[in-house]
């Protein structure tokens, strides 16, 4: 019997009813008294110095309350990196500034440089049109292979060069790492592309701000995925508020994808307007704005070499690859192509010996930071692709040639050559899985049934893993971060018994409100709708570093669990003083604290309320309330891992791919909810498709955007994807978590692209048109030109 | 500005609009019904879909001006009388066919057009119908399972939930 509540069951979604009956509180839904309305002026230039602008005609509009240019930011501080990377060559990275508004010089198309604030929408977005700005262009950089050759065009006028940082990742690793190429008996090598995307959240991002001349309090309400993160760079880095006088609300937020992780500056300008003009001010962006200015994703181009015998043991892996940050340097923009890619180009396998180099180049385009995987998906793609390549190469079978080099269930913990040591897992298990669910013994029949109706059928696979639940602050601080990145929660039981749980993990489809609860009720043995769930706004937790990199469960349902412990602990206390018991004897399960061998028991309730109403109470030794705080530093990264099988059909006369069938077995530690679970699965491997098949962002040779609408950037609909079959049952705990958790909110689209890719691969080669690789999206015209080069 | 009058939801409701003012823009804005939503700024995304005498249409694609006298019906209007959730919006808690929430409204408008239309979609009807309803967060899967659900067909066969 499937469970019907607590921890392992698929208990139906509370926020749904808000969201079904359309009473969601997005950001653009808010309406505050005397709410006025900002516009910004973005440049449809890639580069280009600001000569002037003219904002008389703009302030004489209708309704116009206010103009800013970057000049009235010129005091103001910049948004960071989050992350100092070091160069091979001891250099620390360059991080050219990034102000709230351009100033002096627009370096994307897109990038903001003034912003009118007025009565209505229309009338700030009229008076926009009216700003005269006089632009001198300058040479655009857009290509990274020209960034890197050509030091005479820069995409920002203060750099000399356009490389932000030459990382090497170990650099003491590559000697022996050159020389195991050096003396290898096969050496693969491909090129690729690791296609830059855009996140799509499909709320546009948006942004309210409010200010009280009478206490100098600000209020942000935000499309963000981490408002404590958000209040920390817009209050300490940027605006030179005191953290305490400003308090950041993210309310239901539609989707993130990593994109709503970053401090954006329209959050700092609308902060700045509405102390100006003394009202609330609010900005929404359309979904042009958000294609030109949300930081994308990807945009990788990888050599990746591959040495290993000629029965396919890998000896060892070298990569270079040039990495585009953008113009500016976006939040967690350098630590995703470094430490969240590089320290994964072990895979699953046992590879000895690995050397990672990543450059990261400027160039005039927007910023490009984490988008679901962040890092993971680019390492894992290079990586399965390059197997893939190999095992044909050598006519070996890709499944066993994986089996072959996949770490074993003895070598656990296992230090990788890239610095992790994964704690636990089971890879054999998950590509047995595999096999059974995706019916490989039954792929020759349906390939020839395939072959009958004129279709090419393939099939492909990827054995993937990431590092989740990030982070171990001292790690990662060593490593160059500037935050720690543990969580955390409050436990407040109220008089009567139920709970409101403080968490720092933001939800934004993930569904916390409702498994948060599961594992409370599991723990405290109280019914799950005597719990809520609270998060996203500063002001009510305590605080927490929000939701991303998979680390939700994994880091604040862990501090989370570690309060419910204080309270359980607390309990324990007054209970032996009610039942004149020593506090040693007392036991706790299924909502009771009762004196062991005893029944002699109080309720839950009964305890929270004598903890409120402290009549018969150890006051001496406990002070009253039941209410605890955790923070929780995880001591390791979680390691989610799977093996995924993509089926196609490849149409010969027009190139295009169907996918037939997709197939998931993951590991991700204990499972909470399973239902949530495989939803996350299913949209992520949906992403991930869409990379594969659809997805492509294009700026043309003087860096115009090319795909900044949903006519031209081929998102995936119904009609472009499968069902999903999903399977998570080869769990291994994760070992330094209480739940046992390992995330999974990535996984999708850290395991789909290659297999994807790999199917078509296989399908043109069994229909005797071998092509060694094509790049993403395999559209059907690149298809259609690949088999018939 | 002129004065514009309609049913939403079964009330009649007016107000001032400019001649360019969206439908969208009415509901959200006029009249607070902020269930409608805006994803995209090309017709593409299905975020708004309202019905307007009974046909599904996209709310960012009229003029609020277009839409005097008619019926509208916006999710908000969607729930049973009593306030519990109709059989497409059960089936779409049921099934989990929404995370985020945000395209859900058009979702729900979409599909109840659709089952109006053919009460027994088959899965390639209900995914070819949807071509205009984006959603990033699910992956259609739950969606196409929800409605297939909420139209009495069995649902076994679409695999896990
Ligand atoms: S907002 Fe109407 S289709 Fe996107
Ligand atoms: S549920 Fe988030 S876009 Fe569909």
């Amino acid at each position: 019997m499937p469970k019907d509540h607590g921890i392992g069951a698929s208990s139906k979604r509370r926020e749904d009813v808000r969201f079904l009956t359309g009473k969601g509180n997005y950001t653009a839904d808010i309406t505050l008294y005397g709410q006025t309305y900002a516009a910004f002026a973005r440049s449809n230039v890639a580069h280009a110095k600001i000569k002037s602008i003219d904002t008389s005609a703009a302030e004489a509009m209708p309704g116009v309350l206010a103009v800013f240019t970057g000049a009235d930011f010129a005091d103001v501080g910049g948004n960071p990196a989050g992350w100092l990377i070091q160069s091979r060559n001891g250099e620390t990275m360059k991080e050219p500034k990034r102000p709230v508004l351009a100033h002096g010089e627009v370096c994307h198309v897109g990038d903001a440089y003034a912003a009118v604030i007025a009565e209505t929408v229309a009338q700030a977005r009229n008076a926009v049109e009216a700003l005269v700005v006089d632009f001198e262009e300058l040479p655009a950089v857009v290509d990274m292979a020209d960034a890197v050759a050509d030091n005479s065009k820069r995409a920002r006028t203060e750099l000399t060069d356009n490389i932000c940082f030459d990382w090497g990742w170990i650099e003491d690793n590559r000697a022996a790492v050159d020389a195991a190429f050096a003396s290898a008996p096969h050496v693969t090598t491909l090129e690729l592309v690791n296609n830059r995307l855009v996140p799509n959240a499909m709320e546009p991002r948006a942004s309210i701000g409010v200010y009280d001349a009478s206490t100098e309090d600000y209020k942000l309400y935000t499309t963000s995925q981490n408002p404590h993160l958000t209040r920390l760079l817009v209050a300490a880095f940027v605006m030179g508020i005191p953290e305490h006088k400003l308090n950041v609300i993210a309310p239901d937020v539609g989707g993130g994808f990593g994109s709503k992780i970053y401090h954006y500056g329209e959050e700092a300008l609308v902060l700045a307007a509405a102390k100006r003009i003394g009202r609330p001010v609010k900005w929404v962006a359309d979904r042009t704005e958000s294609f030109l200015s949300d930081a994308h994703g990807r945009d990788h181009v990888t050599k990746i070499q591959l040495a290993c015998e000629k029965d396919g043991t890998f000896l060892a892996v070298r990569t270079e690859t040039l990495a585009n940050v953008g113009a500016y340097l976006s939040n967690f923009s350098t630590a995703t192509p470094t430490f969240l890619h590089g320290t994964l180009m072990a895979g699953p396998y046992k590879t000895p010996l690995v050397y990672v180099n990543v450059k990261a180049v400027f160039t005039n385009t927007a910023p490009v930071d984490a988008y679901r995987g962040a890092g993971r998906p680019e390492a894992t793609y290079s990586l399965e692709r390059v197997i893939d390549m190999a095992a044909r190469e050598l006519n070996l079978d890709p499944w066993e040639v994986r089996r072959k080099n996949l770490i074993t269930t003895d070598m656990f913990p296992y230090t990788t050559p890239v610095a992790l040591q994964y704690d636990t897992g089971n890879y054999q298990a998950t590509l047995d899985k595999l096999i059974e669910l995706s019916d490989k013994a039954g792929f020759e029949a349906r390939a020839a049934e395939s072959a009958k109706r004129g279709k090419m059928r393939g099939l492909g696979l990827s054995t993937w893993i990431e590092a989740c639940g990030i982070a171990p602050s001292a790690l990662v601080g060593a490593l160059g971060a500037r935050v720690g990145l543990f969580d955390a929660a409050t436990v407040r039981v109220n008089p009567t018994g139920n709970i409101s749980v403080m968490v720092g993990a933001h939800s934004h489809g993930q569904g916390h409100e409702t498994v948060f609860a599961q594992v409370v009720s599991s723990m405290l043995g109280i019914p799950e709708a005597n719990i809520d769930i609270v998060h996203g706004d500063t002001a009510k937790i305590p605080f927490g570093m929000g939701s991303y990199g998979s680390r939700s469960l994994a880091v604040c349902g862990t501090a989370m669990t570690k309060a419910v412990d204080k309270i359980i602990a607390k309990g324990k206390k007054i209970a032996a003083h009610m039942l004149e018991a020593s506090e040693g004897d007392i036991e706790f399960a299924d909502g009771k604290f009762s004196v062991a061998g005893t029944d002699k028991a109080k309720t839950f309730g009964e305890i929270a309320f004598s903890a409120y109403v402290p009549h018969n109470y150890p006051l001496e030794t406990l002070e009253p309330g039941l209410e605890e705080t955790a923070f929780y530093d995880p001591a390791n990264f979680t390691y989610p891992a799977g093996a995924y099988s993509c089926e196609v059909e490849v149409d010969p006369d027009t190139g295009k791919v169907e996918i037939m069938a997709f197939t998931c077995a993951d590991d991700f530690g204990n499972v909470m909810n399973p239902m949530i679970v495989n939803g996350q699965v299913h949209g992520g491997v949906a992403q991930g498709i869409g990379q594969a098949l659809l997805e492509n962002t294009s700026y043309d040779g003087n860096g115009q955007l090319v795909t900044a609408s949903y006519m031209d950037y081929a998102m995936p609909r119904a009609d472009d994807l499968p069902n999903y079959t999903v399977d998570h049952s080869c769990n291994t705990p994760c070992t330094h978590n209480p739940l046992g958790v390992k995330g999974c909110g990535e996984a999708g689209a850290i395991g789909s692209p290659p297999a994807v890719v790999n199917a078509v691969i296989d399908a043109l080669a069994r229909a005797g048109k071998p092509v060694k690789h094509i790049d993403m999206p395999l559209s059907p015209a690149r298809v259609w030109a690949a088999m018939n080069a | 500005m002129t004065q514009v009058s309609m049913t939403v939801n079964g009330k009649a409701v007016s107000g001032d609009v400019e001649g360019r003012t969206l439908l969208v823009d009415f509901l959200r804005g006029g009249l607070h019904l902020t269930g409608t939503h805006v994803g995209c700024d090309t017709s593409q995304c299905g975020a708004c879909v309202v019905h307007v005498n009974g046909i599904a249409v996209k709310s960012c694609t009229m003029f609020a001006s277009e839409a005097a006298g008619a019926e509208v019906r916006t999710i908000e209007g969607m729930a049973n009388k009593d306030g519990s959730l109709s059989v497409i919006q059960a089936a779409f808690q049921e099934h989990h066919g929404l995370q985020c929430g945000f395209c859900t409204p058009g979702m729900v408008m979409s599909a109840a057009a659709l089952l109006k239309e053919n009460p027994k979609p088959t899965e390639h009807e209900v995914r070819a119908y949807l071509e205009g309803n984006i959603c990033r967060c699910t992956g259609y899967h739950n969606i196409v399972k929800a409605i297939m659900a909420a139209s009495g067909q069995d649902v076994a066969a679409i695999a896990a939930e």
